[in-house]
């Protein structure tokens, strides 16, 4: 059974009485330890699509299964919960809170996790050295580069040891070289055996990943997986792999 | 996220908008403030309107009156004994639940005179020393009447300190307190021999204004003759009415004084007043049922004679007291709704602007119950800091207060009121805390992180 499963999702929005399907019947497996990235022009659907996977929204229509619990029926408590303790999301825009300081930062999640202060202290100071920013921990996060903040943002994302972790645009507000030392990060991490999910507008970005996903209005339109013969090739519209 | 984390993280943010949160706070800490003053201030009064109530003999103080036969017993009228000793004799013997009698022979219109100078007694009464009891007054120099006295109907008398300042002069004029006792006065032209006087009775309120005057002399702007400015005393009835009292033994005031109206040449036996005190104002009611049985025995039937007790003197203070409490606790509580309202607003305006914050929490894993949690605390910590600030502040204004008015009564914080005050700042902070809470905890996440 794989990590991640979707199952005809579909994600229906209501405007001005039109009807918008964000997400068109979509299946996706996605299995532990894999990097993967979702690609797609804005307006495609990729966002909704990692709304969903990242439980921060729930389908109209179809079966999402995580880490063995299906989720679609979930209440906000339940998706609450799983997201703090089976999933990590580092954005375009770093989203650390300016008011705490970075090791602050990190150990957030474990303070609604629950944590004793001691353990939260512990965890959250490994996470650093694992990002190389141990030595920051009393910084704000206005003290620290772009790239930096990043950082502490994946470190804030590893330190509840979840099950997947979804980057947005991840390089998307960082000098190219910056972006690449970010990207090689996520690439270390997913040698390390971490499942990472990097959603982005750019396909040199999703170069880094084996397997790439193609998403356009609302629909896979393109699935390279090396594990699938280890060539290249164009799925069918709507059909699950 | 336990609750001990909520509060740190509130206040937390409530330090870091230092500023900020002293204003939201003010409005609390005016409402905390002005409930707690307002309530020292009636709390001041009321003891102010006891202490005449005191005065003027207790609360368990009652007042035997003639009356009119009643209708049904027109007929009888002419066989009416009215109030005489006999009356206070059977009352001590078989009423036990009045625990005092005071007979009193008053004569009206007496005038006290002593080298040129003369005093009209606000009352000149021949009393048993059952008196001193009854009226609570307090004998600061000589003695009071002896058996003795009594027995052979001498002519002593004891004094009210006003007496003494109308014809021997006070301490504000002289400087000095004069003790007048062997002294010779006359009543009614006949001279009697001082053996004691009464402490000056005053309201605290009257005693803070002497002293005041004392610490702050005036220069005297005023020309002409020395005059009295203005009729009467200012407030102060009752002590003003205590400390002009002339006593006199029963007897005495029997035996010279009453000789005109009597029959038969015995001086006239009634007494003009018969005051009670019951054991226990708890048995009130079953005391005056007694003390009626009794009399309508010795009044052979004859119901000439009606209780007034201080019932209603309490109600009306009681009364004044409830109106002034609800006046001021009514702006008081306004203070606190405003200043909800103003948590409530700033709580509101902190909310809009941490919407991405928010949203962050949320992504990693904050519950609806955390975010509603955190905000409320937030709120609540405002209020309960806002209510501490209050609290010592009313410390202040009720310093504030006194050295505005240093004449009137010293108004007294009380526990009830503080926590009174405290707690419903609390439940401000709550309450204006819910919709902000509620607002926040229930943004989609995906929503507020991508707000700009």
């Amino acid at each position: 059974m794989a990590l991640v499963e979707l199952r005809n999702v579909s994600k229906i929005y209501h405007l001005g009485g039109e009807e918008i399907r964000a997400l068109d019947d979509v299946s996706l497996d996605i299995e532990a330890g894999e990097f993967i990235s979702i690609i797609g022009p804005s307006g495609s659907g990729k966002s909704t699509l990692m709304h969903i996977l990242g439980c921060l929204d729930t389908p109209t229509k179809g079966t999402i299964q995580i880490d063995g619990t299906m989720i679609q029926d979930a209440t906000a408590r339940q998706l609450a919960g799983i997201r703090n303790r089976k999933i990590g999301f580092v954005f375009q825009f770093f989203n650390l809170l300016p008011k705490l300081n970075v090791l602050q930062n990190v150990e957030l999640p474990m303070v609604y996790g629950g944590l004793s202060a001691r353990a939260r202290r512990d965890r959250a100071m490994r996470a650093l050295q694992m990002v190389d920013l141990e030595n920051r921990s009393k910084h704000r996060p206005m003290q620290l580069s772009g790239g930096q903040q990043q950082r502490v943002a994946i470190a804030r994302a590893l330190v509840n040891d979840p099950k997947i972790v979804f980057a947005d645009e991840p390089t998307g507000n960082l000098d190219s070289h910056t972006g690449e030392v970010i990207l090689e990060l996520l690439r270390k991490l997913s040698q390390e055996g971490r499942t990472i999910a990097l959603v982005t507008h750019d396909p040199e970005i999703a170069a880094v990943t084996p397997r790439r996903i193609e998403i356009r209005d609302g629909k896979i339109s393109r699935h390279i997986d090396p594990k699938l013969a280890g060539q290249p090739r164009v799925e069918p519209v709507g059909v699950s792999v | 996220m336990n609750l001990l984390n909520s509060i740190i993280v509130g206040v937390k943010e409530i330090w870091s908008h230092k500023f900020r949160s002293l204003l939201t706070m003010l409005g609390i800490i005016l409402g905390v403030s002005s409930l707690v003053a307002m309530s020292a201030l009636v709390k001041g009064m009321e003891n102010g309107m006891k202490e005449a109530l005191i005065a003027m003999g207790g609360l368990d103080k009652v007042l035997l009156e003639d009356q009119q036969v009643p209708p049904y017993q027109e007929q009888l009228s002419d066989q009416a004994v009215g109030r005489t000793i006999d009356d206070v004799h059977a009352l001590e013997r078989s009423a036990p639940l009045i625990r005092l009698v005071s007979p009193e022979m008053a004569l009206r219109g007496a005038t006290v005179s002593r080298a040129g100078k003369s005093v009209t007694p606000s009352e000149l009464v021949g009393v048993w020393p059952a008196v001193l009891d009854m009226n609570l007054h307090v004998l600061q120099y000589g003695r009071f009447f002896t058996p003795l006295d009594e027995e052979r109907a001498s002519s002593v008398c004891v004094i009210g300190a006003g007496i003494r300042d109308e014809l021997f002069g006070s301490p504000e004029e002289t400087g000095r307190e004069i003790v007048p006792l062997g002294q010779i006065l006359n009543i009614n032209g006949q001279p009697f021999t001082i053996v004691g006087m009464f402490e000056h009775y005053e309201s605290e309120r009257d005693r803070k204004e002497r002293e005041w005057a004392k610490a702050h002399p005036q220069e005297k702007t005023n020309t002409g003759p020395a005059r009295m400015r203005g009729w009467g005393r200012r407030g102060g009835w009752a002590f003003w009415r205590k400390n002009l009292t002339v006593y006199i033994p029963l007897n005495t005031m029997w035996v010279r004084f009453r000789s005109a109206a009597g029959a038969a040449n015995i001086p006239d036996p009634h007494l003009t007043d018969i005051d009670l005190k019951v054991a226990s104002l708890d048995q009130l009611e079953p005391a005056l049922q007694q003390a009626r049985n009794v009399l309508m025995l010795t009044h052979h039937g004859i119901e000439d004679f009606a209780f007034q007790t201080q019932e209603n003197n309490v109600e009306n203070i009681n009364s004044a007291i409830h109106n002034a409490r609800m006046s001021g606790g009514i702006i008081a509580a306004i203070g606190l709704i405003v200043g909800g309202i103003g948590i409530m607003n700033i709580m509101l305006a902190s909310i809009t602007e941490r919407i991405r914050e928010i949203g962050i929490r949320k992504a990693i894993g904050a519950t609806f119950r955390d975010m509603f949690l955190q905000i409320l605390v937030e709120s609540v910590v405002i209020a309960i800091l806002g209510g501490a600030a209050g609290l010592l502040a009313s410390l202040g204004a009720v310093h504030v207060l006194q050295m505005i008015a240093p004449t009137e009564n010293t108004p007294i914080i009380t526990l009830p009121a503080c926590v009174l005050a405290f707690a419903s700042s609390v439940g401000i902070g709550v309450l204006a805390g819910l919709i902000p809470a509620f607002k926040a905890a229930k943004l989609d996440p995906i929503q507020a992180l991508r707000y700009e």
